[in-house]
């Protein structure tokens, strides 16, 4: 093997390759030729670094540089002076947004400092094309570990024993459900990684298959020897193609290398894997739905039981998990259960990957020990809010969850917390929200969201959602009645109790979550005819502050209704009664003198 | 079925149908096959008409019904032609906190088609989706195959133009 002195490791994920990481890779592999370095610094394609709004990004080793927003005419400056010359260049450091700092190490930036990478260990290390890359961080240790030194059983004590719990949303333990696979007697069993992601706002499964898809093969290989399947299938979004193509090159990878196959290892354990392609519907991620999606149907629910551990694919025994639970696995397996228990809360162990984003400083993707505070989160991690701008509540659990109210910071995540504040951990997006965004048109969001993509078998969820909707809607507007938010709670507390699947059950909670915690803003629309937030544009009247305004006169041109007039240098001022809200002149006022109210 | 679709000239002329042949041909006998075959299908003919519906029903076996149910089950499956760049708008939680929907309102007004629409010229296909997973970049979009993201709304036009311009300069 060549032995480079210097490591440029380029992030080629989604985000960054969608701000031009891969030009900016080509340009470095032409300057290092250019100046005769290209046999002493490699440049390595690497997954994800979680730091996706700086993109693209790069690290150089050994020395542990982050650059940040690194284009392809800096990359000139970039090889002369930190490869050729060893010397940093500043200017395309991180800054801390709190202190305006600039740091240079990876691992001293706050963002990176306060995480912990278990699932993620891989992401933005090795190349996820290269299976050498992952074998030479220890990968398929843990299935060699597993097919010769385990038995069957021993791997599900070990699973059982390490506390690990569902990451796909329900958090139910991982180990009792590869027993329950393990218990039910057949011939034939089935192997199957959910990876539909369907939670708007999150990415965490989408990086991990991008940037370290064999960890995912692995653990599926164990799971497969675990419970006695012979065949497994990933159920991938078609939304993401990349995460598709390289899984595709890490399953040829691992036939090849004899890790997927007939005799593994030179066991007689026999494991082979196929991808499949969702098409965009989002109650494939249900569990049932899914597995009714691979045997090539509609993807609706069924009711359970029976759950697919015992009657899955094909009415066959099936074991199915979501891809960060997979990730996890390996590295229990080779670390032991003890060291994966001792990370977490009493009853959630291990870590969790949030995917943040939203009004937050630092989006981007992070792994935290599980009972990390919202506060250490959202400022420390995430460098804090925007322009400003008051936190007001983080969202969780998608469609199925709810927010998280600015005057409960100091929880501690993890799912039994979570639950408890009507919310629930769910895939892991967390979407932050500040002041300007409001409460009842975000519960309105979630339902248009659920409504639309109800399978429509049932109908408590079809019809009862409707409804809900359409009461929001009309509360939004500035109909609301005192007797809507009865009618609320009423109708969700029915489509909670008599949905078929997981999708009705918890459509309500983001307009429960919501009605706890935000009640006043739901009153003052209802009552005040007010939206506080100053959001739905029904509610609103725009007015010119006379004391800001200079009497530019831009505002009148831009208004598509003259509902503006003016003498120039003069305070402007607004007819609402041609006004139609559209906001063009508050985006385009200089002087900020342009307010909702 | 009584009509004789696979004599018919339509599909011995066209030779997408021998690639529809090959697709059929490689899953047929496995299980689940119909949802790849769609997918592959649809690669091929950019949408799905009718009568590519029923060619599949038959080459797999499998009630016309059965096919038509899951192609309109699921959003990406599209039974209408497309246009040759397919816009998709991101309008999950965080592109929509962000601010997508007045990219999209923009987008509206700037290709005049309403959503699912396509321009008369055929090359855009306006859609919405729900999350990309690329949140961290939120606005975001997608034309075709290609994310672009950290958008703001003035971005609009000249993304349009960029693509008006790409299009040009493979006819010329
Ligand atoms: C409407 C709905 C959507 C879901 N979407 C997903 C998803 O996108 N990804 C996922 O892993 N689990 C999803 N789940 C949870 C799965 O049903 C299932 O619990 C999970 O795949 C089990 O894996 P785990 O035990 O490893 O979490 C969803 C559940 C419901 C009810
Ligand atoms: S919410 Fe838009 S990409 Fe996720």
């Amino acid at each position: 093997m060549e032995i480079y002195r210097s490591h440029v490791l380029v992030c080629a994920g989604t985000g960054c390759t969608s701000s031009d990481s891969l030009e900016v890779r080509d340009e470095l592999n032409k300057e290092l030729n250019r100046l005769n370095l290209d046999k002493e610094v490699k440049v390595v394609e690497v997954g994800c670094f979680g730091f996706c709004n700086l993109g693209p990004n790069i690290v150089i080793y050994p020395e542990g540089t982050f650059y940040c927003r690194v284009k392809p005419q800096d990359v000139k400056e970039l090889v002369e002076e930190h490869l050729l010359k060893g010397r940093i260049v500043n200017r395309l450091l991180y800054n801390e947004p709190e202190t305006e700092v600039k740091v240079k190490d990876f691992d001293n930036i706050e963002f990176f400092s306060h995480q912990k990478r278990v699932a993620l260990r891989n992401c933005g290390l090795i190349n996820p094309e290269k299976i050498e890359e992952y074998i030479a961080h220890e990968g398929y240790f843990a299935l060699a570990k597993a097919l010769k030194e385990m038995t069957r059983e021993e791997v599900i004590e070990v699973v059982k024993k390490s506390g690990l719990r569902g990451r796909g949303g329900g958090g139910f333990p991982t180990g009792l459900k590869w027993q329950f696979a393990y218990n039910t007697p057949g011939e034939v069993k089935y192997v199957v990684c959910n990876a539909d992601e369907g939670d708007p706002g999150a990415f965490m499964d989408r990086s991990i298959l991008e940037g370290d898809p064999h960890s995912v093969i692995e653990a599926m290989a164990i799971a497969g020897y675990a419970i006695g399947a012979q065949q497994g299938y990933i159920y991938v979004r078609a939304e993401y193609p990349i995460a598709v193509q390289r899984l595709g090159i890490a399953i040829n990878q691992a036939r090849e290398y004899g890790l997927l196959g007939k005799n593994i290892l030179g066991t007689d354990f026999n494991f082979d894997l196929d991808i499949r392609l969702g098409a965009g519907a989002f109650v494939c991620g249900e569990e049932t739905a899914l597995l009714t999606s691979i045997e090539g149907h509609r993807g609706e629910p069924r009711p359970r039981p029976p759950f697919p551990a015992v009657e899955g694919l094909w009415k066959k025994p099936t074991l199915i998990n979501n891809v960060e639970t997979y990730a996890n696995i390996p590295a229990i397996i080779l670390k032991g259960p003890e060291w994966f228990s001792s990370i977490g809360t009493e009853k959630s162990k291990g870590t969790k990957v949030f995917a943040l984003a939203g009004k937050i400083n630092n989006t981007g993707l992070i792994e935290v020990p599980m009972g990390t505070t919202l506060r250490t989160i959202i400022y420390e991690i995430g460098g804090g809010i925007p322009h400003g701008k008051k936190f007001k509540a983080a969202q969780t659990g998608g469609p199925s969850g709810g927010c998280i109210p600015a005057h409960l910071i100091d929880t501690e995540i993890d799912y039994d917390n979570l639950i408890a504040l009507g919310s629930m951990m769910g895939s892991g997006g967390l979407i932050v929200m500040d002041e300007t965004d409001c409460m009842v048109d975000i519960a309105k969001f979630f339902l248009e969201f659920t409504q639309e993509e109800s399978c429509g078998k049932c109908p408590p969820c079809r019809i009862g959602t409707k409804r809900m909707l359409e009461i929001l809607e009309r509360i939004t507007e500035g109909k609301g009645t005192p007797e809507d938010l009865e009618n609320l709670e009423v109708l969700a507390n029915t489509i909670k109790n008599a949905s078929l699947c997981g999708l009705g059950q918890t459509a309500p909670n983001p307009v429960l979550n919501t009605l706890k915690y935000f009640r006043d803003e739901y009153e003052a629309h209802i009552f005040d005819k007010k939206c506080p937030a100053g959001v739905c544009q029904a509610l609103l009247t725009y007015v010119i502050i006379a004391e800001k305004c200079k009497g530019c006169g831009l505002c009148a041109r831009v208004c598509p209704t003259a509902a503006i007039s003016g003498k120039p240098k003069e305070p402007y001022v607004i007819d609402p009664e041609k006004c139609i809200k559209c906001g063009t002149c508050i985006e385009k006022c200089k002087f900020g003198s342009i307010e909702k109210k | 079925m009584s009509c004789n679709c696979k004599s018919s000239t339509l599909e011995t002329k066209d030779p997408r149908f021998q690639q529809l042949d090959e697709i059929i041909e490689k899953y047929k006998d496995q299980s689940g096959a119909l949802s790849p075959v769609l997918h592959e299908a649809q690669n091929v003919f950019v949408y799905l008409p009718e009568s590519v519906q029923i060619y599949i029903a038959e080459g797999l076996n499998v009630p016309l019904s059965e096919v038509y149910g899951v192609v309109t089950f699921y959003s990406l499956f599209s039974t209408e032609p497309r246009g040759k760049y397919v816009i998709n708008v991101c309008l999950g939680t965080a592109c929509y906190v962000k601010g997508s929907g007045k990219i999209m309102e923009r987008l509206k007004k700037e290709l005049g088609v309403e959503i699912g629409g396509t321009t008369e010229d055929g090359l855009f296909t306006l859609k919405g989706c729900r999350c990309l997973g690329a949140c961290g970049l939120a606005p975001v979009l997608t034309i075709n195959e290609q994310v672009h993201g950290r958008l703001t709304e003035d971005d609009v036009p000249s993304l349009v133009r960029l693509y008006r311009a790409k299009e040009e300069q493979s006819v010329n």
